[in-house]
Parts: structure tokens; C-alpha cells; sequence
């Protein structure tokens, strides 16, 4: 091996994301989109070491209650119990496992525990909202909380945000970290929501859980299902040519 | 290449104006621990479209230690890395400026073999952005090696120094302008 090639790593390349995948950084109806967006294109990167890998985290961060929401108290929290659960995986379907999943939402009545947040709508004493956890060894997360109520907010007129958890995700690269929000089945609320909509309309349908009877619990929580998918790998990997070996 | 078993990935949406809740930890800016002697504090600001500092982002940096590891099982060398080497920072910008202590990382090659000049990868996150945008900050003060760096020499020369990291009192200043006239060069990674 020559001596250039002693210290490069056997990197993998992640595919990039077809268009219609995300939504425009430029999004109108989403006014605060305006100011920040950026008007030049993105040059692009071509993947090295500091790309393929990325933080693994999670080992000594995750609490034991970090994926019950409705235990962080003393007492209960209001409203509907709900048990949202789901599988990180790759483009290609392969597990994600040992993964950080961090949550955050509303409460019930659809006010967030954050200093910025001052619509009248009560907090909740025994509700802060926040939620960790690390996939298994199969891609497998699970949180129990509480079904976040729809907020208003000051896009135009009369606007509300349909119910929604926060989604951050981080994968095994750079290249894979992820922030979404999941949003539940048939939201009366979804046509007026510019940032629901901003998401090309054939890929909406991923941000939507699914109602899950099997994992409804008699008496105690309904289930929600939400698979999150991250960035699957070039099917060759990248390898050092030998020619010049 | 798509083949049938491809999925599609899932969308990216806004972290919205309440990321501190889900995405702020007490020791988020220490990608190095406090005391570490060759340490230093990489400072700025996010700036949008209308030169106003956004209050309500997040940055992320990650990057190899000082010997060009990376803390990832990736890297066959990630055994041989000090304790308390985390490579990944994250600050919001609730003060006006982000921060991170961490340590200037060593010289690591792209994919051909060619050394890359020593870098921090970094993603923007804010509400109003429905994606993140990711960016890289070079050091002003190794001039050699960013004029050898494969990915600055793809950079338009009235461009690249929206990359540098501009040394201070206490580390280097690198700010990012999201839109406008000083826009910094963003990548698809």
C-alpha cells in the first residue's frame, strides 16, 4: 500500500436523497422561511472520513425514564396516554441500532414548557415534554407520553399547528442526522399547515403515524406507529483503486 | 443506484421555535472537556437574510481529535482516543452566539488520499429553516495547508473565506450568514 493510502479509511458513501424527498429551504408560505433560506446553491461535499462518521451517542445519557414522558413527576400528567413506537432503519432497510432518538412536543392542551411560549393554554405541572432513548439492537424505540394538543401560531390568520412530536435522529454519520416531526393520522388541521405542506405531497405521508390497535393497551394507552428512515448506503462501497499500488 | 428494496428516506422539518426543550444538554458545548490545555472556544453567530443574529438556532460541529481520529467505530483508530474526546459539540443561540471548547482536529485525507486541511463540520439548525444547512470552518491561521485542502479548492475565491474561522482572545470567531450578501458557502454532504 503506498504511503498515502496508509491512513485513508474504507469509507462508505451514503446516496443522496432524491429530490422530492424535503421540503425547499425556501418555502413562502412558511414566512419565516424568508430571511432564512439561502439564495446560493449548496456546492457539493464529496464524502470523506469527517462526513461518514458522526456522533454515537447515548451510553451514560440515557436516564431510565427518559422514554416515559408521563413519569418524570410526581403526579400524572393531563390527557390521552399513547405509546408511540417504531424502527430506525436505512435506505435499505437495515436496522439502525444504538441509536439516539430525542423527542419534544406540547402538552396536552398544546402548550410547550419554553420560556417563548405564552399562549393561554395552561402548562402542565407533571408534563415537561422531553423525551430520549437509543434504538435496539434491531432498530426498535418506543416512548410513552401523552397525545400533544394543535397550537396556534402567527403565520397568518387563524393558523394551528396540527399535533406533532419532534423527532431528532442522528444515525451513524453525519450524513445521516436527521430533525422531523411526526404528526398523527387524518389531522383535520394538516390543509392549513404550510410546514406539514412544505413537504412534496408524495413524501407527506411519511410524516404520519400510523394508529396501531396491536400496540393499544385495554384500559391504559392507544398506539401509534412512526418508522423513521435514514439515508441508505451506495450500494458499492467506496474502495482505494489498486492501480497505483 | 435504486433497487427494490430501496426506501425512501423519511422528510426533514423545522425544529420550530421550542428546540431547547429536546435538543440543548448542560455539557452540549464540550466536544473536549474544560481543562483540556490545547483547548480553545470556536464562537459566532448566525445571521439571516436581514443581518439580524438568530436567537432560535442550533449548531452542531463534529470533527477528528488532534491525530485525525474520529470517535466513531468507523475509524479502526477510535480505540487510541483519549478519554473525554467527544468530536460532537452542539450550543443553541439563545445569548447571540453559539460556543464550543474543543481542539483544533489533525489533517485527515478525503477519499483519493489527499490530506484535508484541519476542519469542523457544522449543522444549522433554526426555526424557519426546514432543513439543516451544513457547512465546514477551516483555520485562518494554517493558510498552507487550506490552500492544499481538495474542498476549498472547489470553492470560488471571493467564497472561501466564508469558511475560515478568524482567530480571538479565547479561539476563533466563525460566524454563518444564512442568506444575503456575506452568505456562507453551504454543501450536500
Amino acid at each position: 500500500m503506498s504511503a498515502r493510502h496508509q491512513r485513508t479509511l474504507a469509507l462508505p458513501a451514503y446516496r443522496p436523497d432524491p429530490d422530492g424527498t424535503h421540503p425547499p429551504l425556501d418555502s413562502p408560505d412558511y414566512r419565516s422561511t424568508a430571511l432564512r433560506h439561502p439564495l446560493r446553491q449548496p456546492l457539493t461535499l464529496p464524502q470523506s472520513a469527517t462526513e461518514i462518521t458522526g456522533p454515537v451517542l447515548g451510553e451514560g445519557r440515557i436516564g431510565e425514564r427518559d422514554n416515559d414522558l408521563t413519569v418524570q413527576h410526581p403526579g400524572e400528567p393531563v390527557g390521552q396516554r399513547i405509546v408511540v413506537h417504531g424502527r430506525v432503519l436505512d435506505g435499505d432497510g437495515r436496522a439502525v441500532p444504538n441509536s439516539l432518538v430525542e423527542i419534544w412536543q406540547a402538552n396536552a392542551g398544546g402548550r410547550y414548557r419554553h420560556d417563548a411560549d405564552v399562549w393561554p393554554s395552561p402548562l402542565d405541572p407533571n408534563f415537561d415534554g422531553a423525551g430520549r432513548t437509543l434504538t435496539d439492537e434491531h432498530g426498535r424505540y418506543e416512548f410513552t407520553t401523552i397525545k400533544p394538543g394543535a397550537y396556534p401560531w402567527k403565520n397568518h390568520h387563524n393558523a394551528w399547528r396540527p399535533a406533532h412530536i419532534h423527532f431528532s435522529l442522528f444515525g451513524r454519520s453525519l450524513t445521516q442526522r436527521l430533525v422531523t416531526q411526526m404528526y398523527f393520522p387524518d389531522d383535520p388541521l394538516f390543509d392549513q399547515d404550510p410546514i406539514f405542506n412544505s413537504v412534496p405531497e408524495a413524501a407527506r405521508n411519511r410524516l404520519v403515524s400510523r394508529f396501531d390497535m396491536n400496540r393499544t393497551t385495554d384500559h391504559w394507552a392507544l398506539g401509534f406507529e412512526f418508522d423513521i428512515v435514514l439515508r441508505g448506503r451506495e450500494a458499492t462501497p467506496f474502495e482505494d483503486d489498486d492501480h497505483d499500488h | 443506484m435504486t433497487t427494490s428494496s430501496t426506501l425512501p428516506s423519511t422528510p426533514s422539518q423545522t425544529v420550530g421555535p421550542y428546540l431547547h426543550i429536546g435538543l440543548t444538554w448542560q455539557d452540549g458545548p464540550f466536544v473536549v472537556p474544560e481543562g483540556t490545555p490545547s483547548a480553545v472556544w470556536i464562537r459566532g453567530r448566525v445571521i439571516d437574510g436581514a443581518g439580524e443574529p438568530i436567537t432560535d438556532a442550533l449548531v452542531e460541529t463534529w470533527q477528528c481529535d488532534e491525530h485525525g481520529r474520529f470517535a466513531h467505530p468507523e475509524d479502526p483508530r477510535s480505540a487510541e482516543i483519549g478519554s473525554g474526546f467527544r468530536g460532537f459539540g452542539r450550543s443553541d443561540t439563545r445569548s447571540g452566539d453559539y460556543g464550543i471548547l474543543t481542539v483544533i482536529p489533525g489533517r485527515v485525507p478525503d477519499r483519493s488520499g489527499v490530506l484535508q486541511a484541519p476542519h469542523v463540520d457544522l449543522s444549522v439548525f433554526a426555526r424557519g429553516m426546514l432543513h439543516r444547512v451544513v457547512t465546514r470552518a477551516y483555520f485562518a491561521d494554517r493558510p498552507e495547508a487550506n490552500a492544499a485542502d481538495p474542498v476549498l479548492s472547489t470553492v470560488p475565491d471571493d467564497r472561501r473565506q466564508t469558511l475560515l474561522a478568524r482567530p480571538s482572545t479565547d479561539g476563533y470567531t466563525f460566524d454563518v450568514h444564512v442568506q444575503g450578501e456575506r452568505e456562507t458557502v453551504f454543501f450536500d454532504v
